[in-house]
C-alpha cells in the first residue's frame, strides 16, 4: 500500500556496530577538539559533528535511509520549521539597535550602509 | 461480511480500524514521527532560547559551562549510543525471529545504559553541582572570582537543568515504555510478523539520544574548554 | 414554514435500528469509549460548558461598560474578566470547536474509514482537555488571573500577584490535547482513505482539517515549552524575560506569538472547511477553483507561521524585522481572498436555498471578509501604530472568530446535526436564530470599529464620556447576541428527543458520510465503499429544484 516492503527493512548488524563505532569516535573526536583553540570554529566544528551523528541515527537506527519519501519530508519539514522560529525572532534580536542613517536609501537598503 | 473472513486472517496485534497490517505499520510509523516533529519544536523552542541567552550574555554562560565536567557528559554520550545500539539490536532480533530471550536482553541492555545514564547525571552532575551551590532557586551561591557577569551565571545554570532535566523526564519515560515493551515481549505479543510497538518505540528512543546529541556540545563544548576554568 | 427537506418515505425511528448511539449504554461505556462519533459528543459538551463560561465573563464585561465609569466592578476585577474571557475563547472554545467536535465526527466518515488513525490516543486528547480545562476553572475560581490572555512579562513573570501558573500549567496541558488530535487526523488523511479517495478528490473539510492539523503539530508546542518558561521564571525569577535581571520580554512575545498567530488559523480554517460543504450543498452546485482552495488551505497553513511580528508593531522590536513581517501580513491575506472569491464564484448561478446552515454560510462571508479587510489596516504599520491596542483591533478578531468561525461552527453543526442524532430540528426556529445571531453580532462589534478608529484603548475598566453611546450599543447587541445563542441551544436539544426521525441524506448532499444511516453504526460502514467521483459531484445547475 505504501511502497514498503511488508516487514520492514533488515538492517545487517555489521551496519549497525559500524554506524555505532562512528559515533563512538565522532564523541572522542568533539570532546578532544574542544580543548584546542580555534577560535569560533570550535562551535562550528563542534555543531558540524553534531548535526552528523544525528544524522547517522536518523539514517541508520532509525531506519530513514529505508523509508518512504513521506517520512523524510515530515523530518525535513519539522526542522525547517524550527529554523523558521529561530531565524525570525534572530531577525529582530539581531537587527533591535540597529539605526536608520540618514536618507531614504539606508531604510531600503539597511545591510548595504551597514556594511559599506 | 468481507472483514469477518479477513479478520481470521489478520495476524495478532492488528487493530480493527485498519484493513490491512501494512496499512496499520505505515500508520504507526508516520504517527510517531509526527509526534517527534512537535517534539523537535518542543525542545527546539528551548534550545532557541537558550542559544540567544548564550549570545546576549558570552561571558556568563562560559564561565557557566566550564563549571560542568566535560568527562560525565562525554561518558553519558556514549552511555546513550550504546543503548541506541541495543534498541536497534532488539528491533533487528524481532524482525528476524530470535528469540523471545534475545529481544528481552536488549531491551533490558537498553533500560540498563538507560538507568546508568540517569544515575551518572544524577549523582556525579546534579548532586554535585547541588554540593557546589550551583543550583538556582535553592542554593545557588555567586562567587566573586566570576566577575561582573556573575550575576547572569544563575541563568546558565537555569537553562542547564531545565534542559538537562526535561531530557531526563524524557528518558524515564522512554525506560518506563521499555519495561512494558519486555513485558509484552515475555508474553510472547511480537514476532517476525508483528513488531510495530518495538519499532515505535526505537524512533522514540533514538530521538531522545539525539537530543542529547546536540544538548553534550551546546551546553559543555561551544566555546572551546581551552580557555580559563578548565578542569 | 419548514422547509427541510421531507423524504418520501418516513425513515425508521432512529430508536429502532442499532447505532452508535445506543450500541452500549451506560456512562462506562461513554467514558471509555473508543469510537470517534462518541468522542466527537464528549467534546462537544465539554466545549460549549466551556463556550458558557467564556460567554459570561463576556456578558459582564459588557454589562460594566455601558457606564464611563465602570458600572460593575473595580479595574482588577475587570482585568480577570478580560483574560478569562479571552483564555477560555481562545484555548478551551475556539481552538477545539470544529476540528474536536465536527472533525473527530466527520474525518474518517468523509475518507471512508471505520474510525481515525489511533482511537485511544483519541480519547486520551479529551482527557487531556478535560484536565487542562480542570485548572483553568480552578485558576478561575482561586482567584482568576489579570494578565490578559496574551500573558506578557515581565508583568506575568515577575508581578502578577494572581493565579498566572495554574491557567499557565491548564493551557500548557490541553495544548497536548490538540497536539494529538492533529496527529491522528494527519495520519489517518494519509493513511486511511477509501480505495479511490485520491487527495484531489477529497472534500474541502479534508483538505482544511490537514491544513489546521499542521498548526497544531508545529506551533502547539512552542507555546508549550513558552508556558513552561513563564511558569518556570515566575517561580525562580531568573531573567529570561524580566528585564530588570537581564531578560529578554520581547522574546516570550516572539516564541508566544510564534504559535499564536498561526493559532488563530487554528480556529479560522475548519470553519473555511466547513463553509465549503455548506455552499456546494445549498447551491447544488460544484465547487468553483477546487484546486485553489485546496492550495490556498495549506498556503494559510504555512504562511501563517511566518507573520506573528505583526503583534509586536510598537512594543520595540526591530523595525527591519516589522518590515518584513509586514509585507508577509499582506500576503497571508491573499489565500483567504482567494477562498471567498471561489465561494462567491460557486454562488453564482446556483440553485440557493436558505435553510439555517446556509444563512449561517452566508453571513460567513460577508463577516469573515469585513474582518480580513480591517486586518489590512493592522498589517499595514503605519496604521497599526494608531489602531494597535484600541478597541479596532478588538473588532478586527471577533469579525473573524464570532462573525467567522463560530458562525461556521454553528452552520456546521445544523448541517451535520441531523447525522449526528439521526433527528430534524425545525428551519424556522433556526432561521430566527442565525437572524437574531447575525443582527446581535454587527450591534455588538461594528460600533467597536469606530470606537477604536476615533481612539477607545483596549483591555480598560473606564472610558471617556464621548464613547459612551457606541459602547452601549455595543452591550446591546451583546444581549442580543447571547440571547441568539442559547436559542438553538434550546432547539437542538429538544430535536435530540422529540425530532422527527431524519433520513441518511435530508439535505441530499454529496460525501460519503451521507451515505451511511442517520445516525451511523458503530463501524460507519458495512463495506469500505469505493470511490469514483470528484467531490461535490452535484449536477451542474440549471435550476433543479427541491421540495
Amino acid at each position: 500500500m505504501s511502497g514498503q516492503e511488508p516487514h520492514g527493512h533488515v538492517v545487517p548488524v555489521g551496519t549497525y556496530l559500524g554506524i555505532f563505532l562512528a559515533l563512538i569516535a565522532m564523541t572522542g573526536i568533539t570532546t578532544g577538539v574542544a580543548y584546542i583553540d580555534l577560535g569560533p570554529a570550535n562551535t562550528v566544528v563542534a555543531l558540524a559533528i553534531a548535526v552528523v551523528k544525528m544524522l547517522l541515527v536518523v539514517l541508520f537506527f532509525m531506519h530513514v535511509k529505508y523509508s518512504p519519501g513521506l517520512t523524510r519530508l515530515v523530518i525535513v519539514a519539522g526542522f525547517f520549521w524550527l529554523a523558521i522560529m529561530v531565524a525570525m525572532t534572530l531577525s529582530d534580536e539581531l537587527t533591535r539597535h540597529w539605526t536608520p542613517e540618514s536618507g531614504p536609501w539606508s531604510m531600503l537598503l539597511p545591510f548595504l550602509t551597514k556594511f559599506f | 461480511m468481507a472483514d469477518l473472513a479477513a479478520h481470521s486472517a489478520h495476524p495478532p496485534g492488528f487493530a480493527h480500524q485498519f484493513e490491512e497490517m501494512d496499512q496499520q505499520r505505515a500508520a504507526g510509523n508516520l504517527g510517531m514521527w509526527v509526534f517527534l516533529v512537535t517534539e523537535i519544536m518542543f525542545f527546539g523552542g528551548l534550545f532557541a532560547t537558550y542559544t540567544i541567552y548564550r549570545s546576549l550574555h558570552p561571558q556568563a554562560f562560559e564561565i557557566g559551562s566550564h563549571l560542568l565536567e566535560v568527562q560525565f557528559g562525554a561518558t553519558n554520550t556514549a552511555v546513550l549510543i550504546c543503548s541506541s545500539l541495543t534498541m536497534a539490536l532488539a528491533i533487528h532480533s524481532a524482525q528476524t525471529g530470535k528469540s523471545k530471550s534475545t529481544i528481552i536482553g536488549y531491551l533490558i541492555a537498553t533500560m540498563i545504559l538507560g538507568a546508568a545514564f540517569i544515575g551518572i547525571k544524577l549523582y556525579f552532575e546534579w548532586y554535585h553541582d547541588y554540593v557546589e551551590h550551583l543550583v538556582p532557586g535553592i542554593n545557588f551561591v555567586i562567587r566573586p572570582e566570576w566577575g561582573h557577569s556573575g550575576s547572569q551565571v544563575p541563568m546558565f545554570f537555569c537553562f542547564y537543568f531545565f534542559m538537562t532535566g526535561l531530557h531526563a523526564l524524557h528518558m524515564v519515560i522512554g525506560i518506563a515504555i521499555l519495561t512494558v515493551l519486555t513485558i509484552m515481549t515475555a508474553r510472547g505479543r511480537f514476532s517476525s510478523e508483528y513488531y510495530a510497538p518495538l519499532e515505535i518505540s526505537g524512533l522514540y528512543w533514538h530521538f531522545v539520544d539525539i537530543v542529547w546529541i546536540f544538548l553534550f556540545p551546546l551546553l559543555y563544548l561551544i566555546g572551546g574548554r581551552y580557555g580559563s576554568g578548565v578542569h | 414554514m419548514s422547509t427541510l427537506v421531507a423524504p418520501v418515505n418516513e425513515p425508521p425511528s432512529p430508536s429502532s435500528r442499532v447505532h452508535y448511539l445506543n450500541a452500549s449504554y451506560g456512562i462506562r461505556s461513554w467514558l471509555f469509549t473508543t469510537d470517534h462519533k462518541r468522542i466527537a459528543l464528549l467534546y462537544l459538551g465539554s466545549i460549549t460548558f466551556m463556550f458558557l463560561v467564556g460567554g459570561i465573563a463576556a456578558t459582564l464585561m459588557r454589562l460594566h461598560l455601558i457606564e464611563p465609569q465602570g458600572a460593575l466592578f473595580e479595574p482588577g476585577t475587570f482585568n480577570k474578566l478580560f483574560t478569562i474571557h479571552g483564555i477560555v475563547m481562545v484555548f478551551f472554545f475556539l481552538v477545539p470547536s470544529i476540528p474536536a467536535t465536527l472533525g473527530n465526527f466527520l474525518v474518517p466518515m468523509m475518507i471512508g474509514a471505520r474510525d481515525l488513525a489511533f482511537p485511544k490516543l483519541n480519547l486520551l486528547s479529551w482527557y487531556i482537555y478535560i484536565v487542562g480545562a480542570l485548572f483553568t476553572l480552578y485558576a478561575i475560581i482561586a482567584g482568576g488571573v489579570d494578565t490578559g490572555w496574551t500573558f506578557y512579562t515581565p508583568y506575568s513573570s515577575s508581578y502578577a500577584h494572581s493565579q498566572v501558573i495554574a491557567v499557565a500549567l491548564g493551557v500548557f496541558i490541553t495544548g497536548f490535547s490538540s497536539i494529538l488530535t492533529g496527529l491522528n487526523f494527519v495520519v489517518t488523511i494519509h493513511k486511511m482513505r477509501a480505495p479511490g479517495l485520491t487527495w484531489f478528490r477529497l472534500p474541502l473539510f479534508i483538505w482544511a482539517m490537514y491544513a489546521t492539523s499542521i498548526i497544531f503539530i508545529l506551533g502547539t508546542p512552542v507555546i508549550a515549552i513558552t508556558l513552561f518558561l513563564l511558569a518556570l521564571e515566575r517561580l525562580l525569577h531568573i531573567g529570561i524575560f524580566d528585564p530588570a535581571i537581564g531578560g529578554d520580554p520581547l522574546l516570550f512575545q516572539h516564541l508566544f506569538w510564534f504559535y499564536s498567530h498561526p493559532a488563530v488559523y487554528i480556529m479560522i480554517l475548519p470553519g473555511m472547511g466547513v463553509i465549503s460543504e455548506l455552499i456546494t450543498c445549498f447551491s447544488r452546485k460544484r465547487i468553483f477553483g477546487y484546486s485553489f482552495v485546496a492550495f490556498s488551505s495549506m498556503a494559510i497553513a504555512v504562511i501563517s507561521f511566518l507573520v506573528w511580528g505583526h503583534h509586536m508593531f510598537v512594543t520595540g522590536q526591530s523595525i527591519y524585522a516589522g518590515l518584513i513581517f509586514s509585507v508577509l501580513s499582506f500576503l497571508v491575506a491573499i489565500p483567504s481572498a482567494i477562498k471567498v472569491f471561489n465561494w462567491t464564484a460557486t454562488l453564482y448561478k446556483g440553485s440557493i436555498s436558505y435553510q439555517a446552515p446556509m444563512l449561517y454560510a452566508l453571513g460567513f462571508i460577508g463577516l469573515f471578509t469585513m474582518g480580513g479587510l480591517t486586518g489590512l489596516f493592522l498589517a499595514s504599520l503605519a496604521t497599526d501604530v494608531h489602531l494597535n491596542g484600541t478597541y479596532f483591533i478588538v473588532a478586527h478578531f471577533h469579525y473573524i472568530m464570532v462573525g467567522g468561525a463560530v458562525m461556521a461552527y454553528l452552520g456546521g453543526i445544523h448541517f451535520w446535526w441531523p447525522k449526528i442524532t439521526g433527528r430534524l430540528y425545525s428551519d424556522g426556529w433556526a432561521r430566527f436564530a442565525a437572524l437574531v445571531i447575525f443582527v446581535g453580532f454587527n450591534l455588538t462589534f461594528f460600533p467597536q470599529f469606530m470606537l477604536g478608529y476615533l481612539g477607545m484603548p483596549r483591555r480598560y475598566a473606564v472610558y471617556p464620556a464621548e464613547f459612551q453611546v457606541l459602547n452601549v450599543m455595543s452591550s446591546a447587541g451583546a444581549s442580543i447576541l447571547g440571547i441568539g445563542y442559547l436559542i438553538p441551544l434550546i432547539y437542538l436539544l429538544w430535536s435530540m428527543r422529540y425530532g422527527p426521525p431524519a433520513g441518511p441524506n435530508p439535505w441530499r448532499a454529496k460525501g460519503l458520510e451521507w451515505e451511511t444511516p442517520s445516525p451511523p453504526p458503530t463501524e460507519n460502514f458495512e463495506e469500505i465503499p469505493v470511490v469514483t467521483e470528484d467531490a461535490y459531484n452535484y449536477a451542474h445547475s440549471g435550476g433543479e429544484t427541491r421540495g
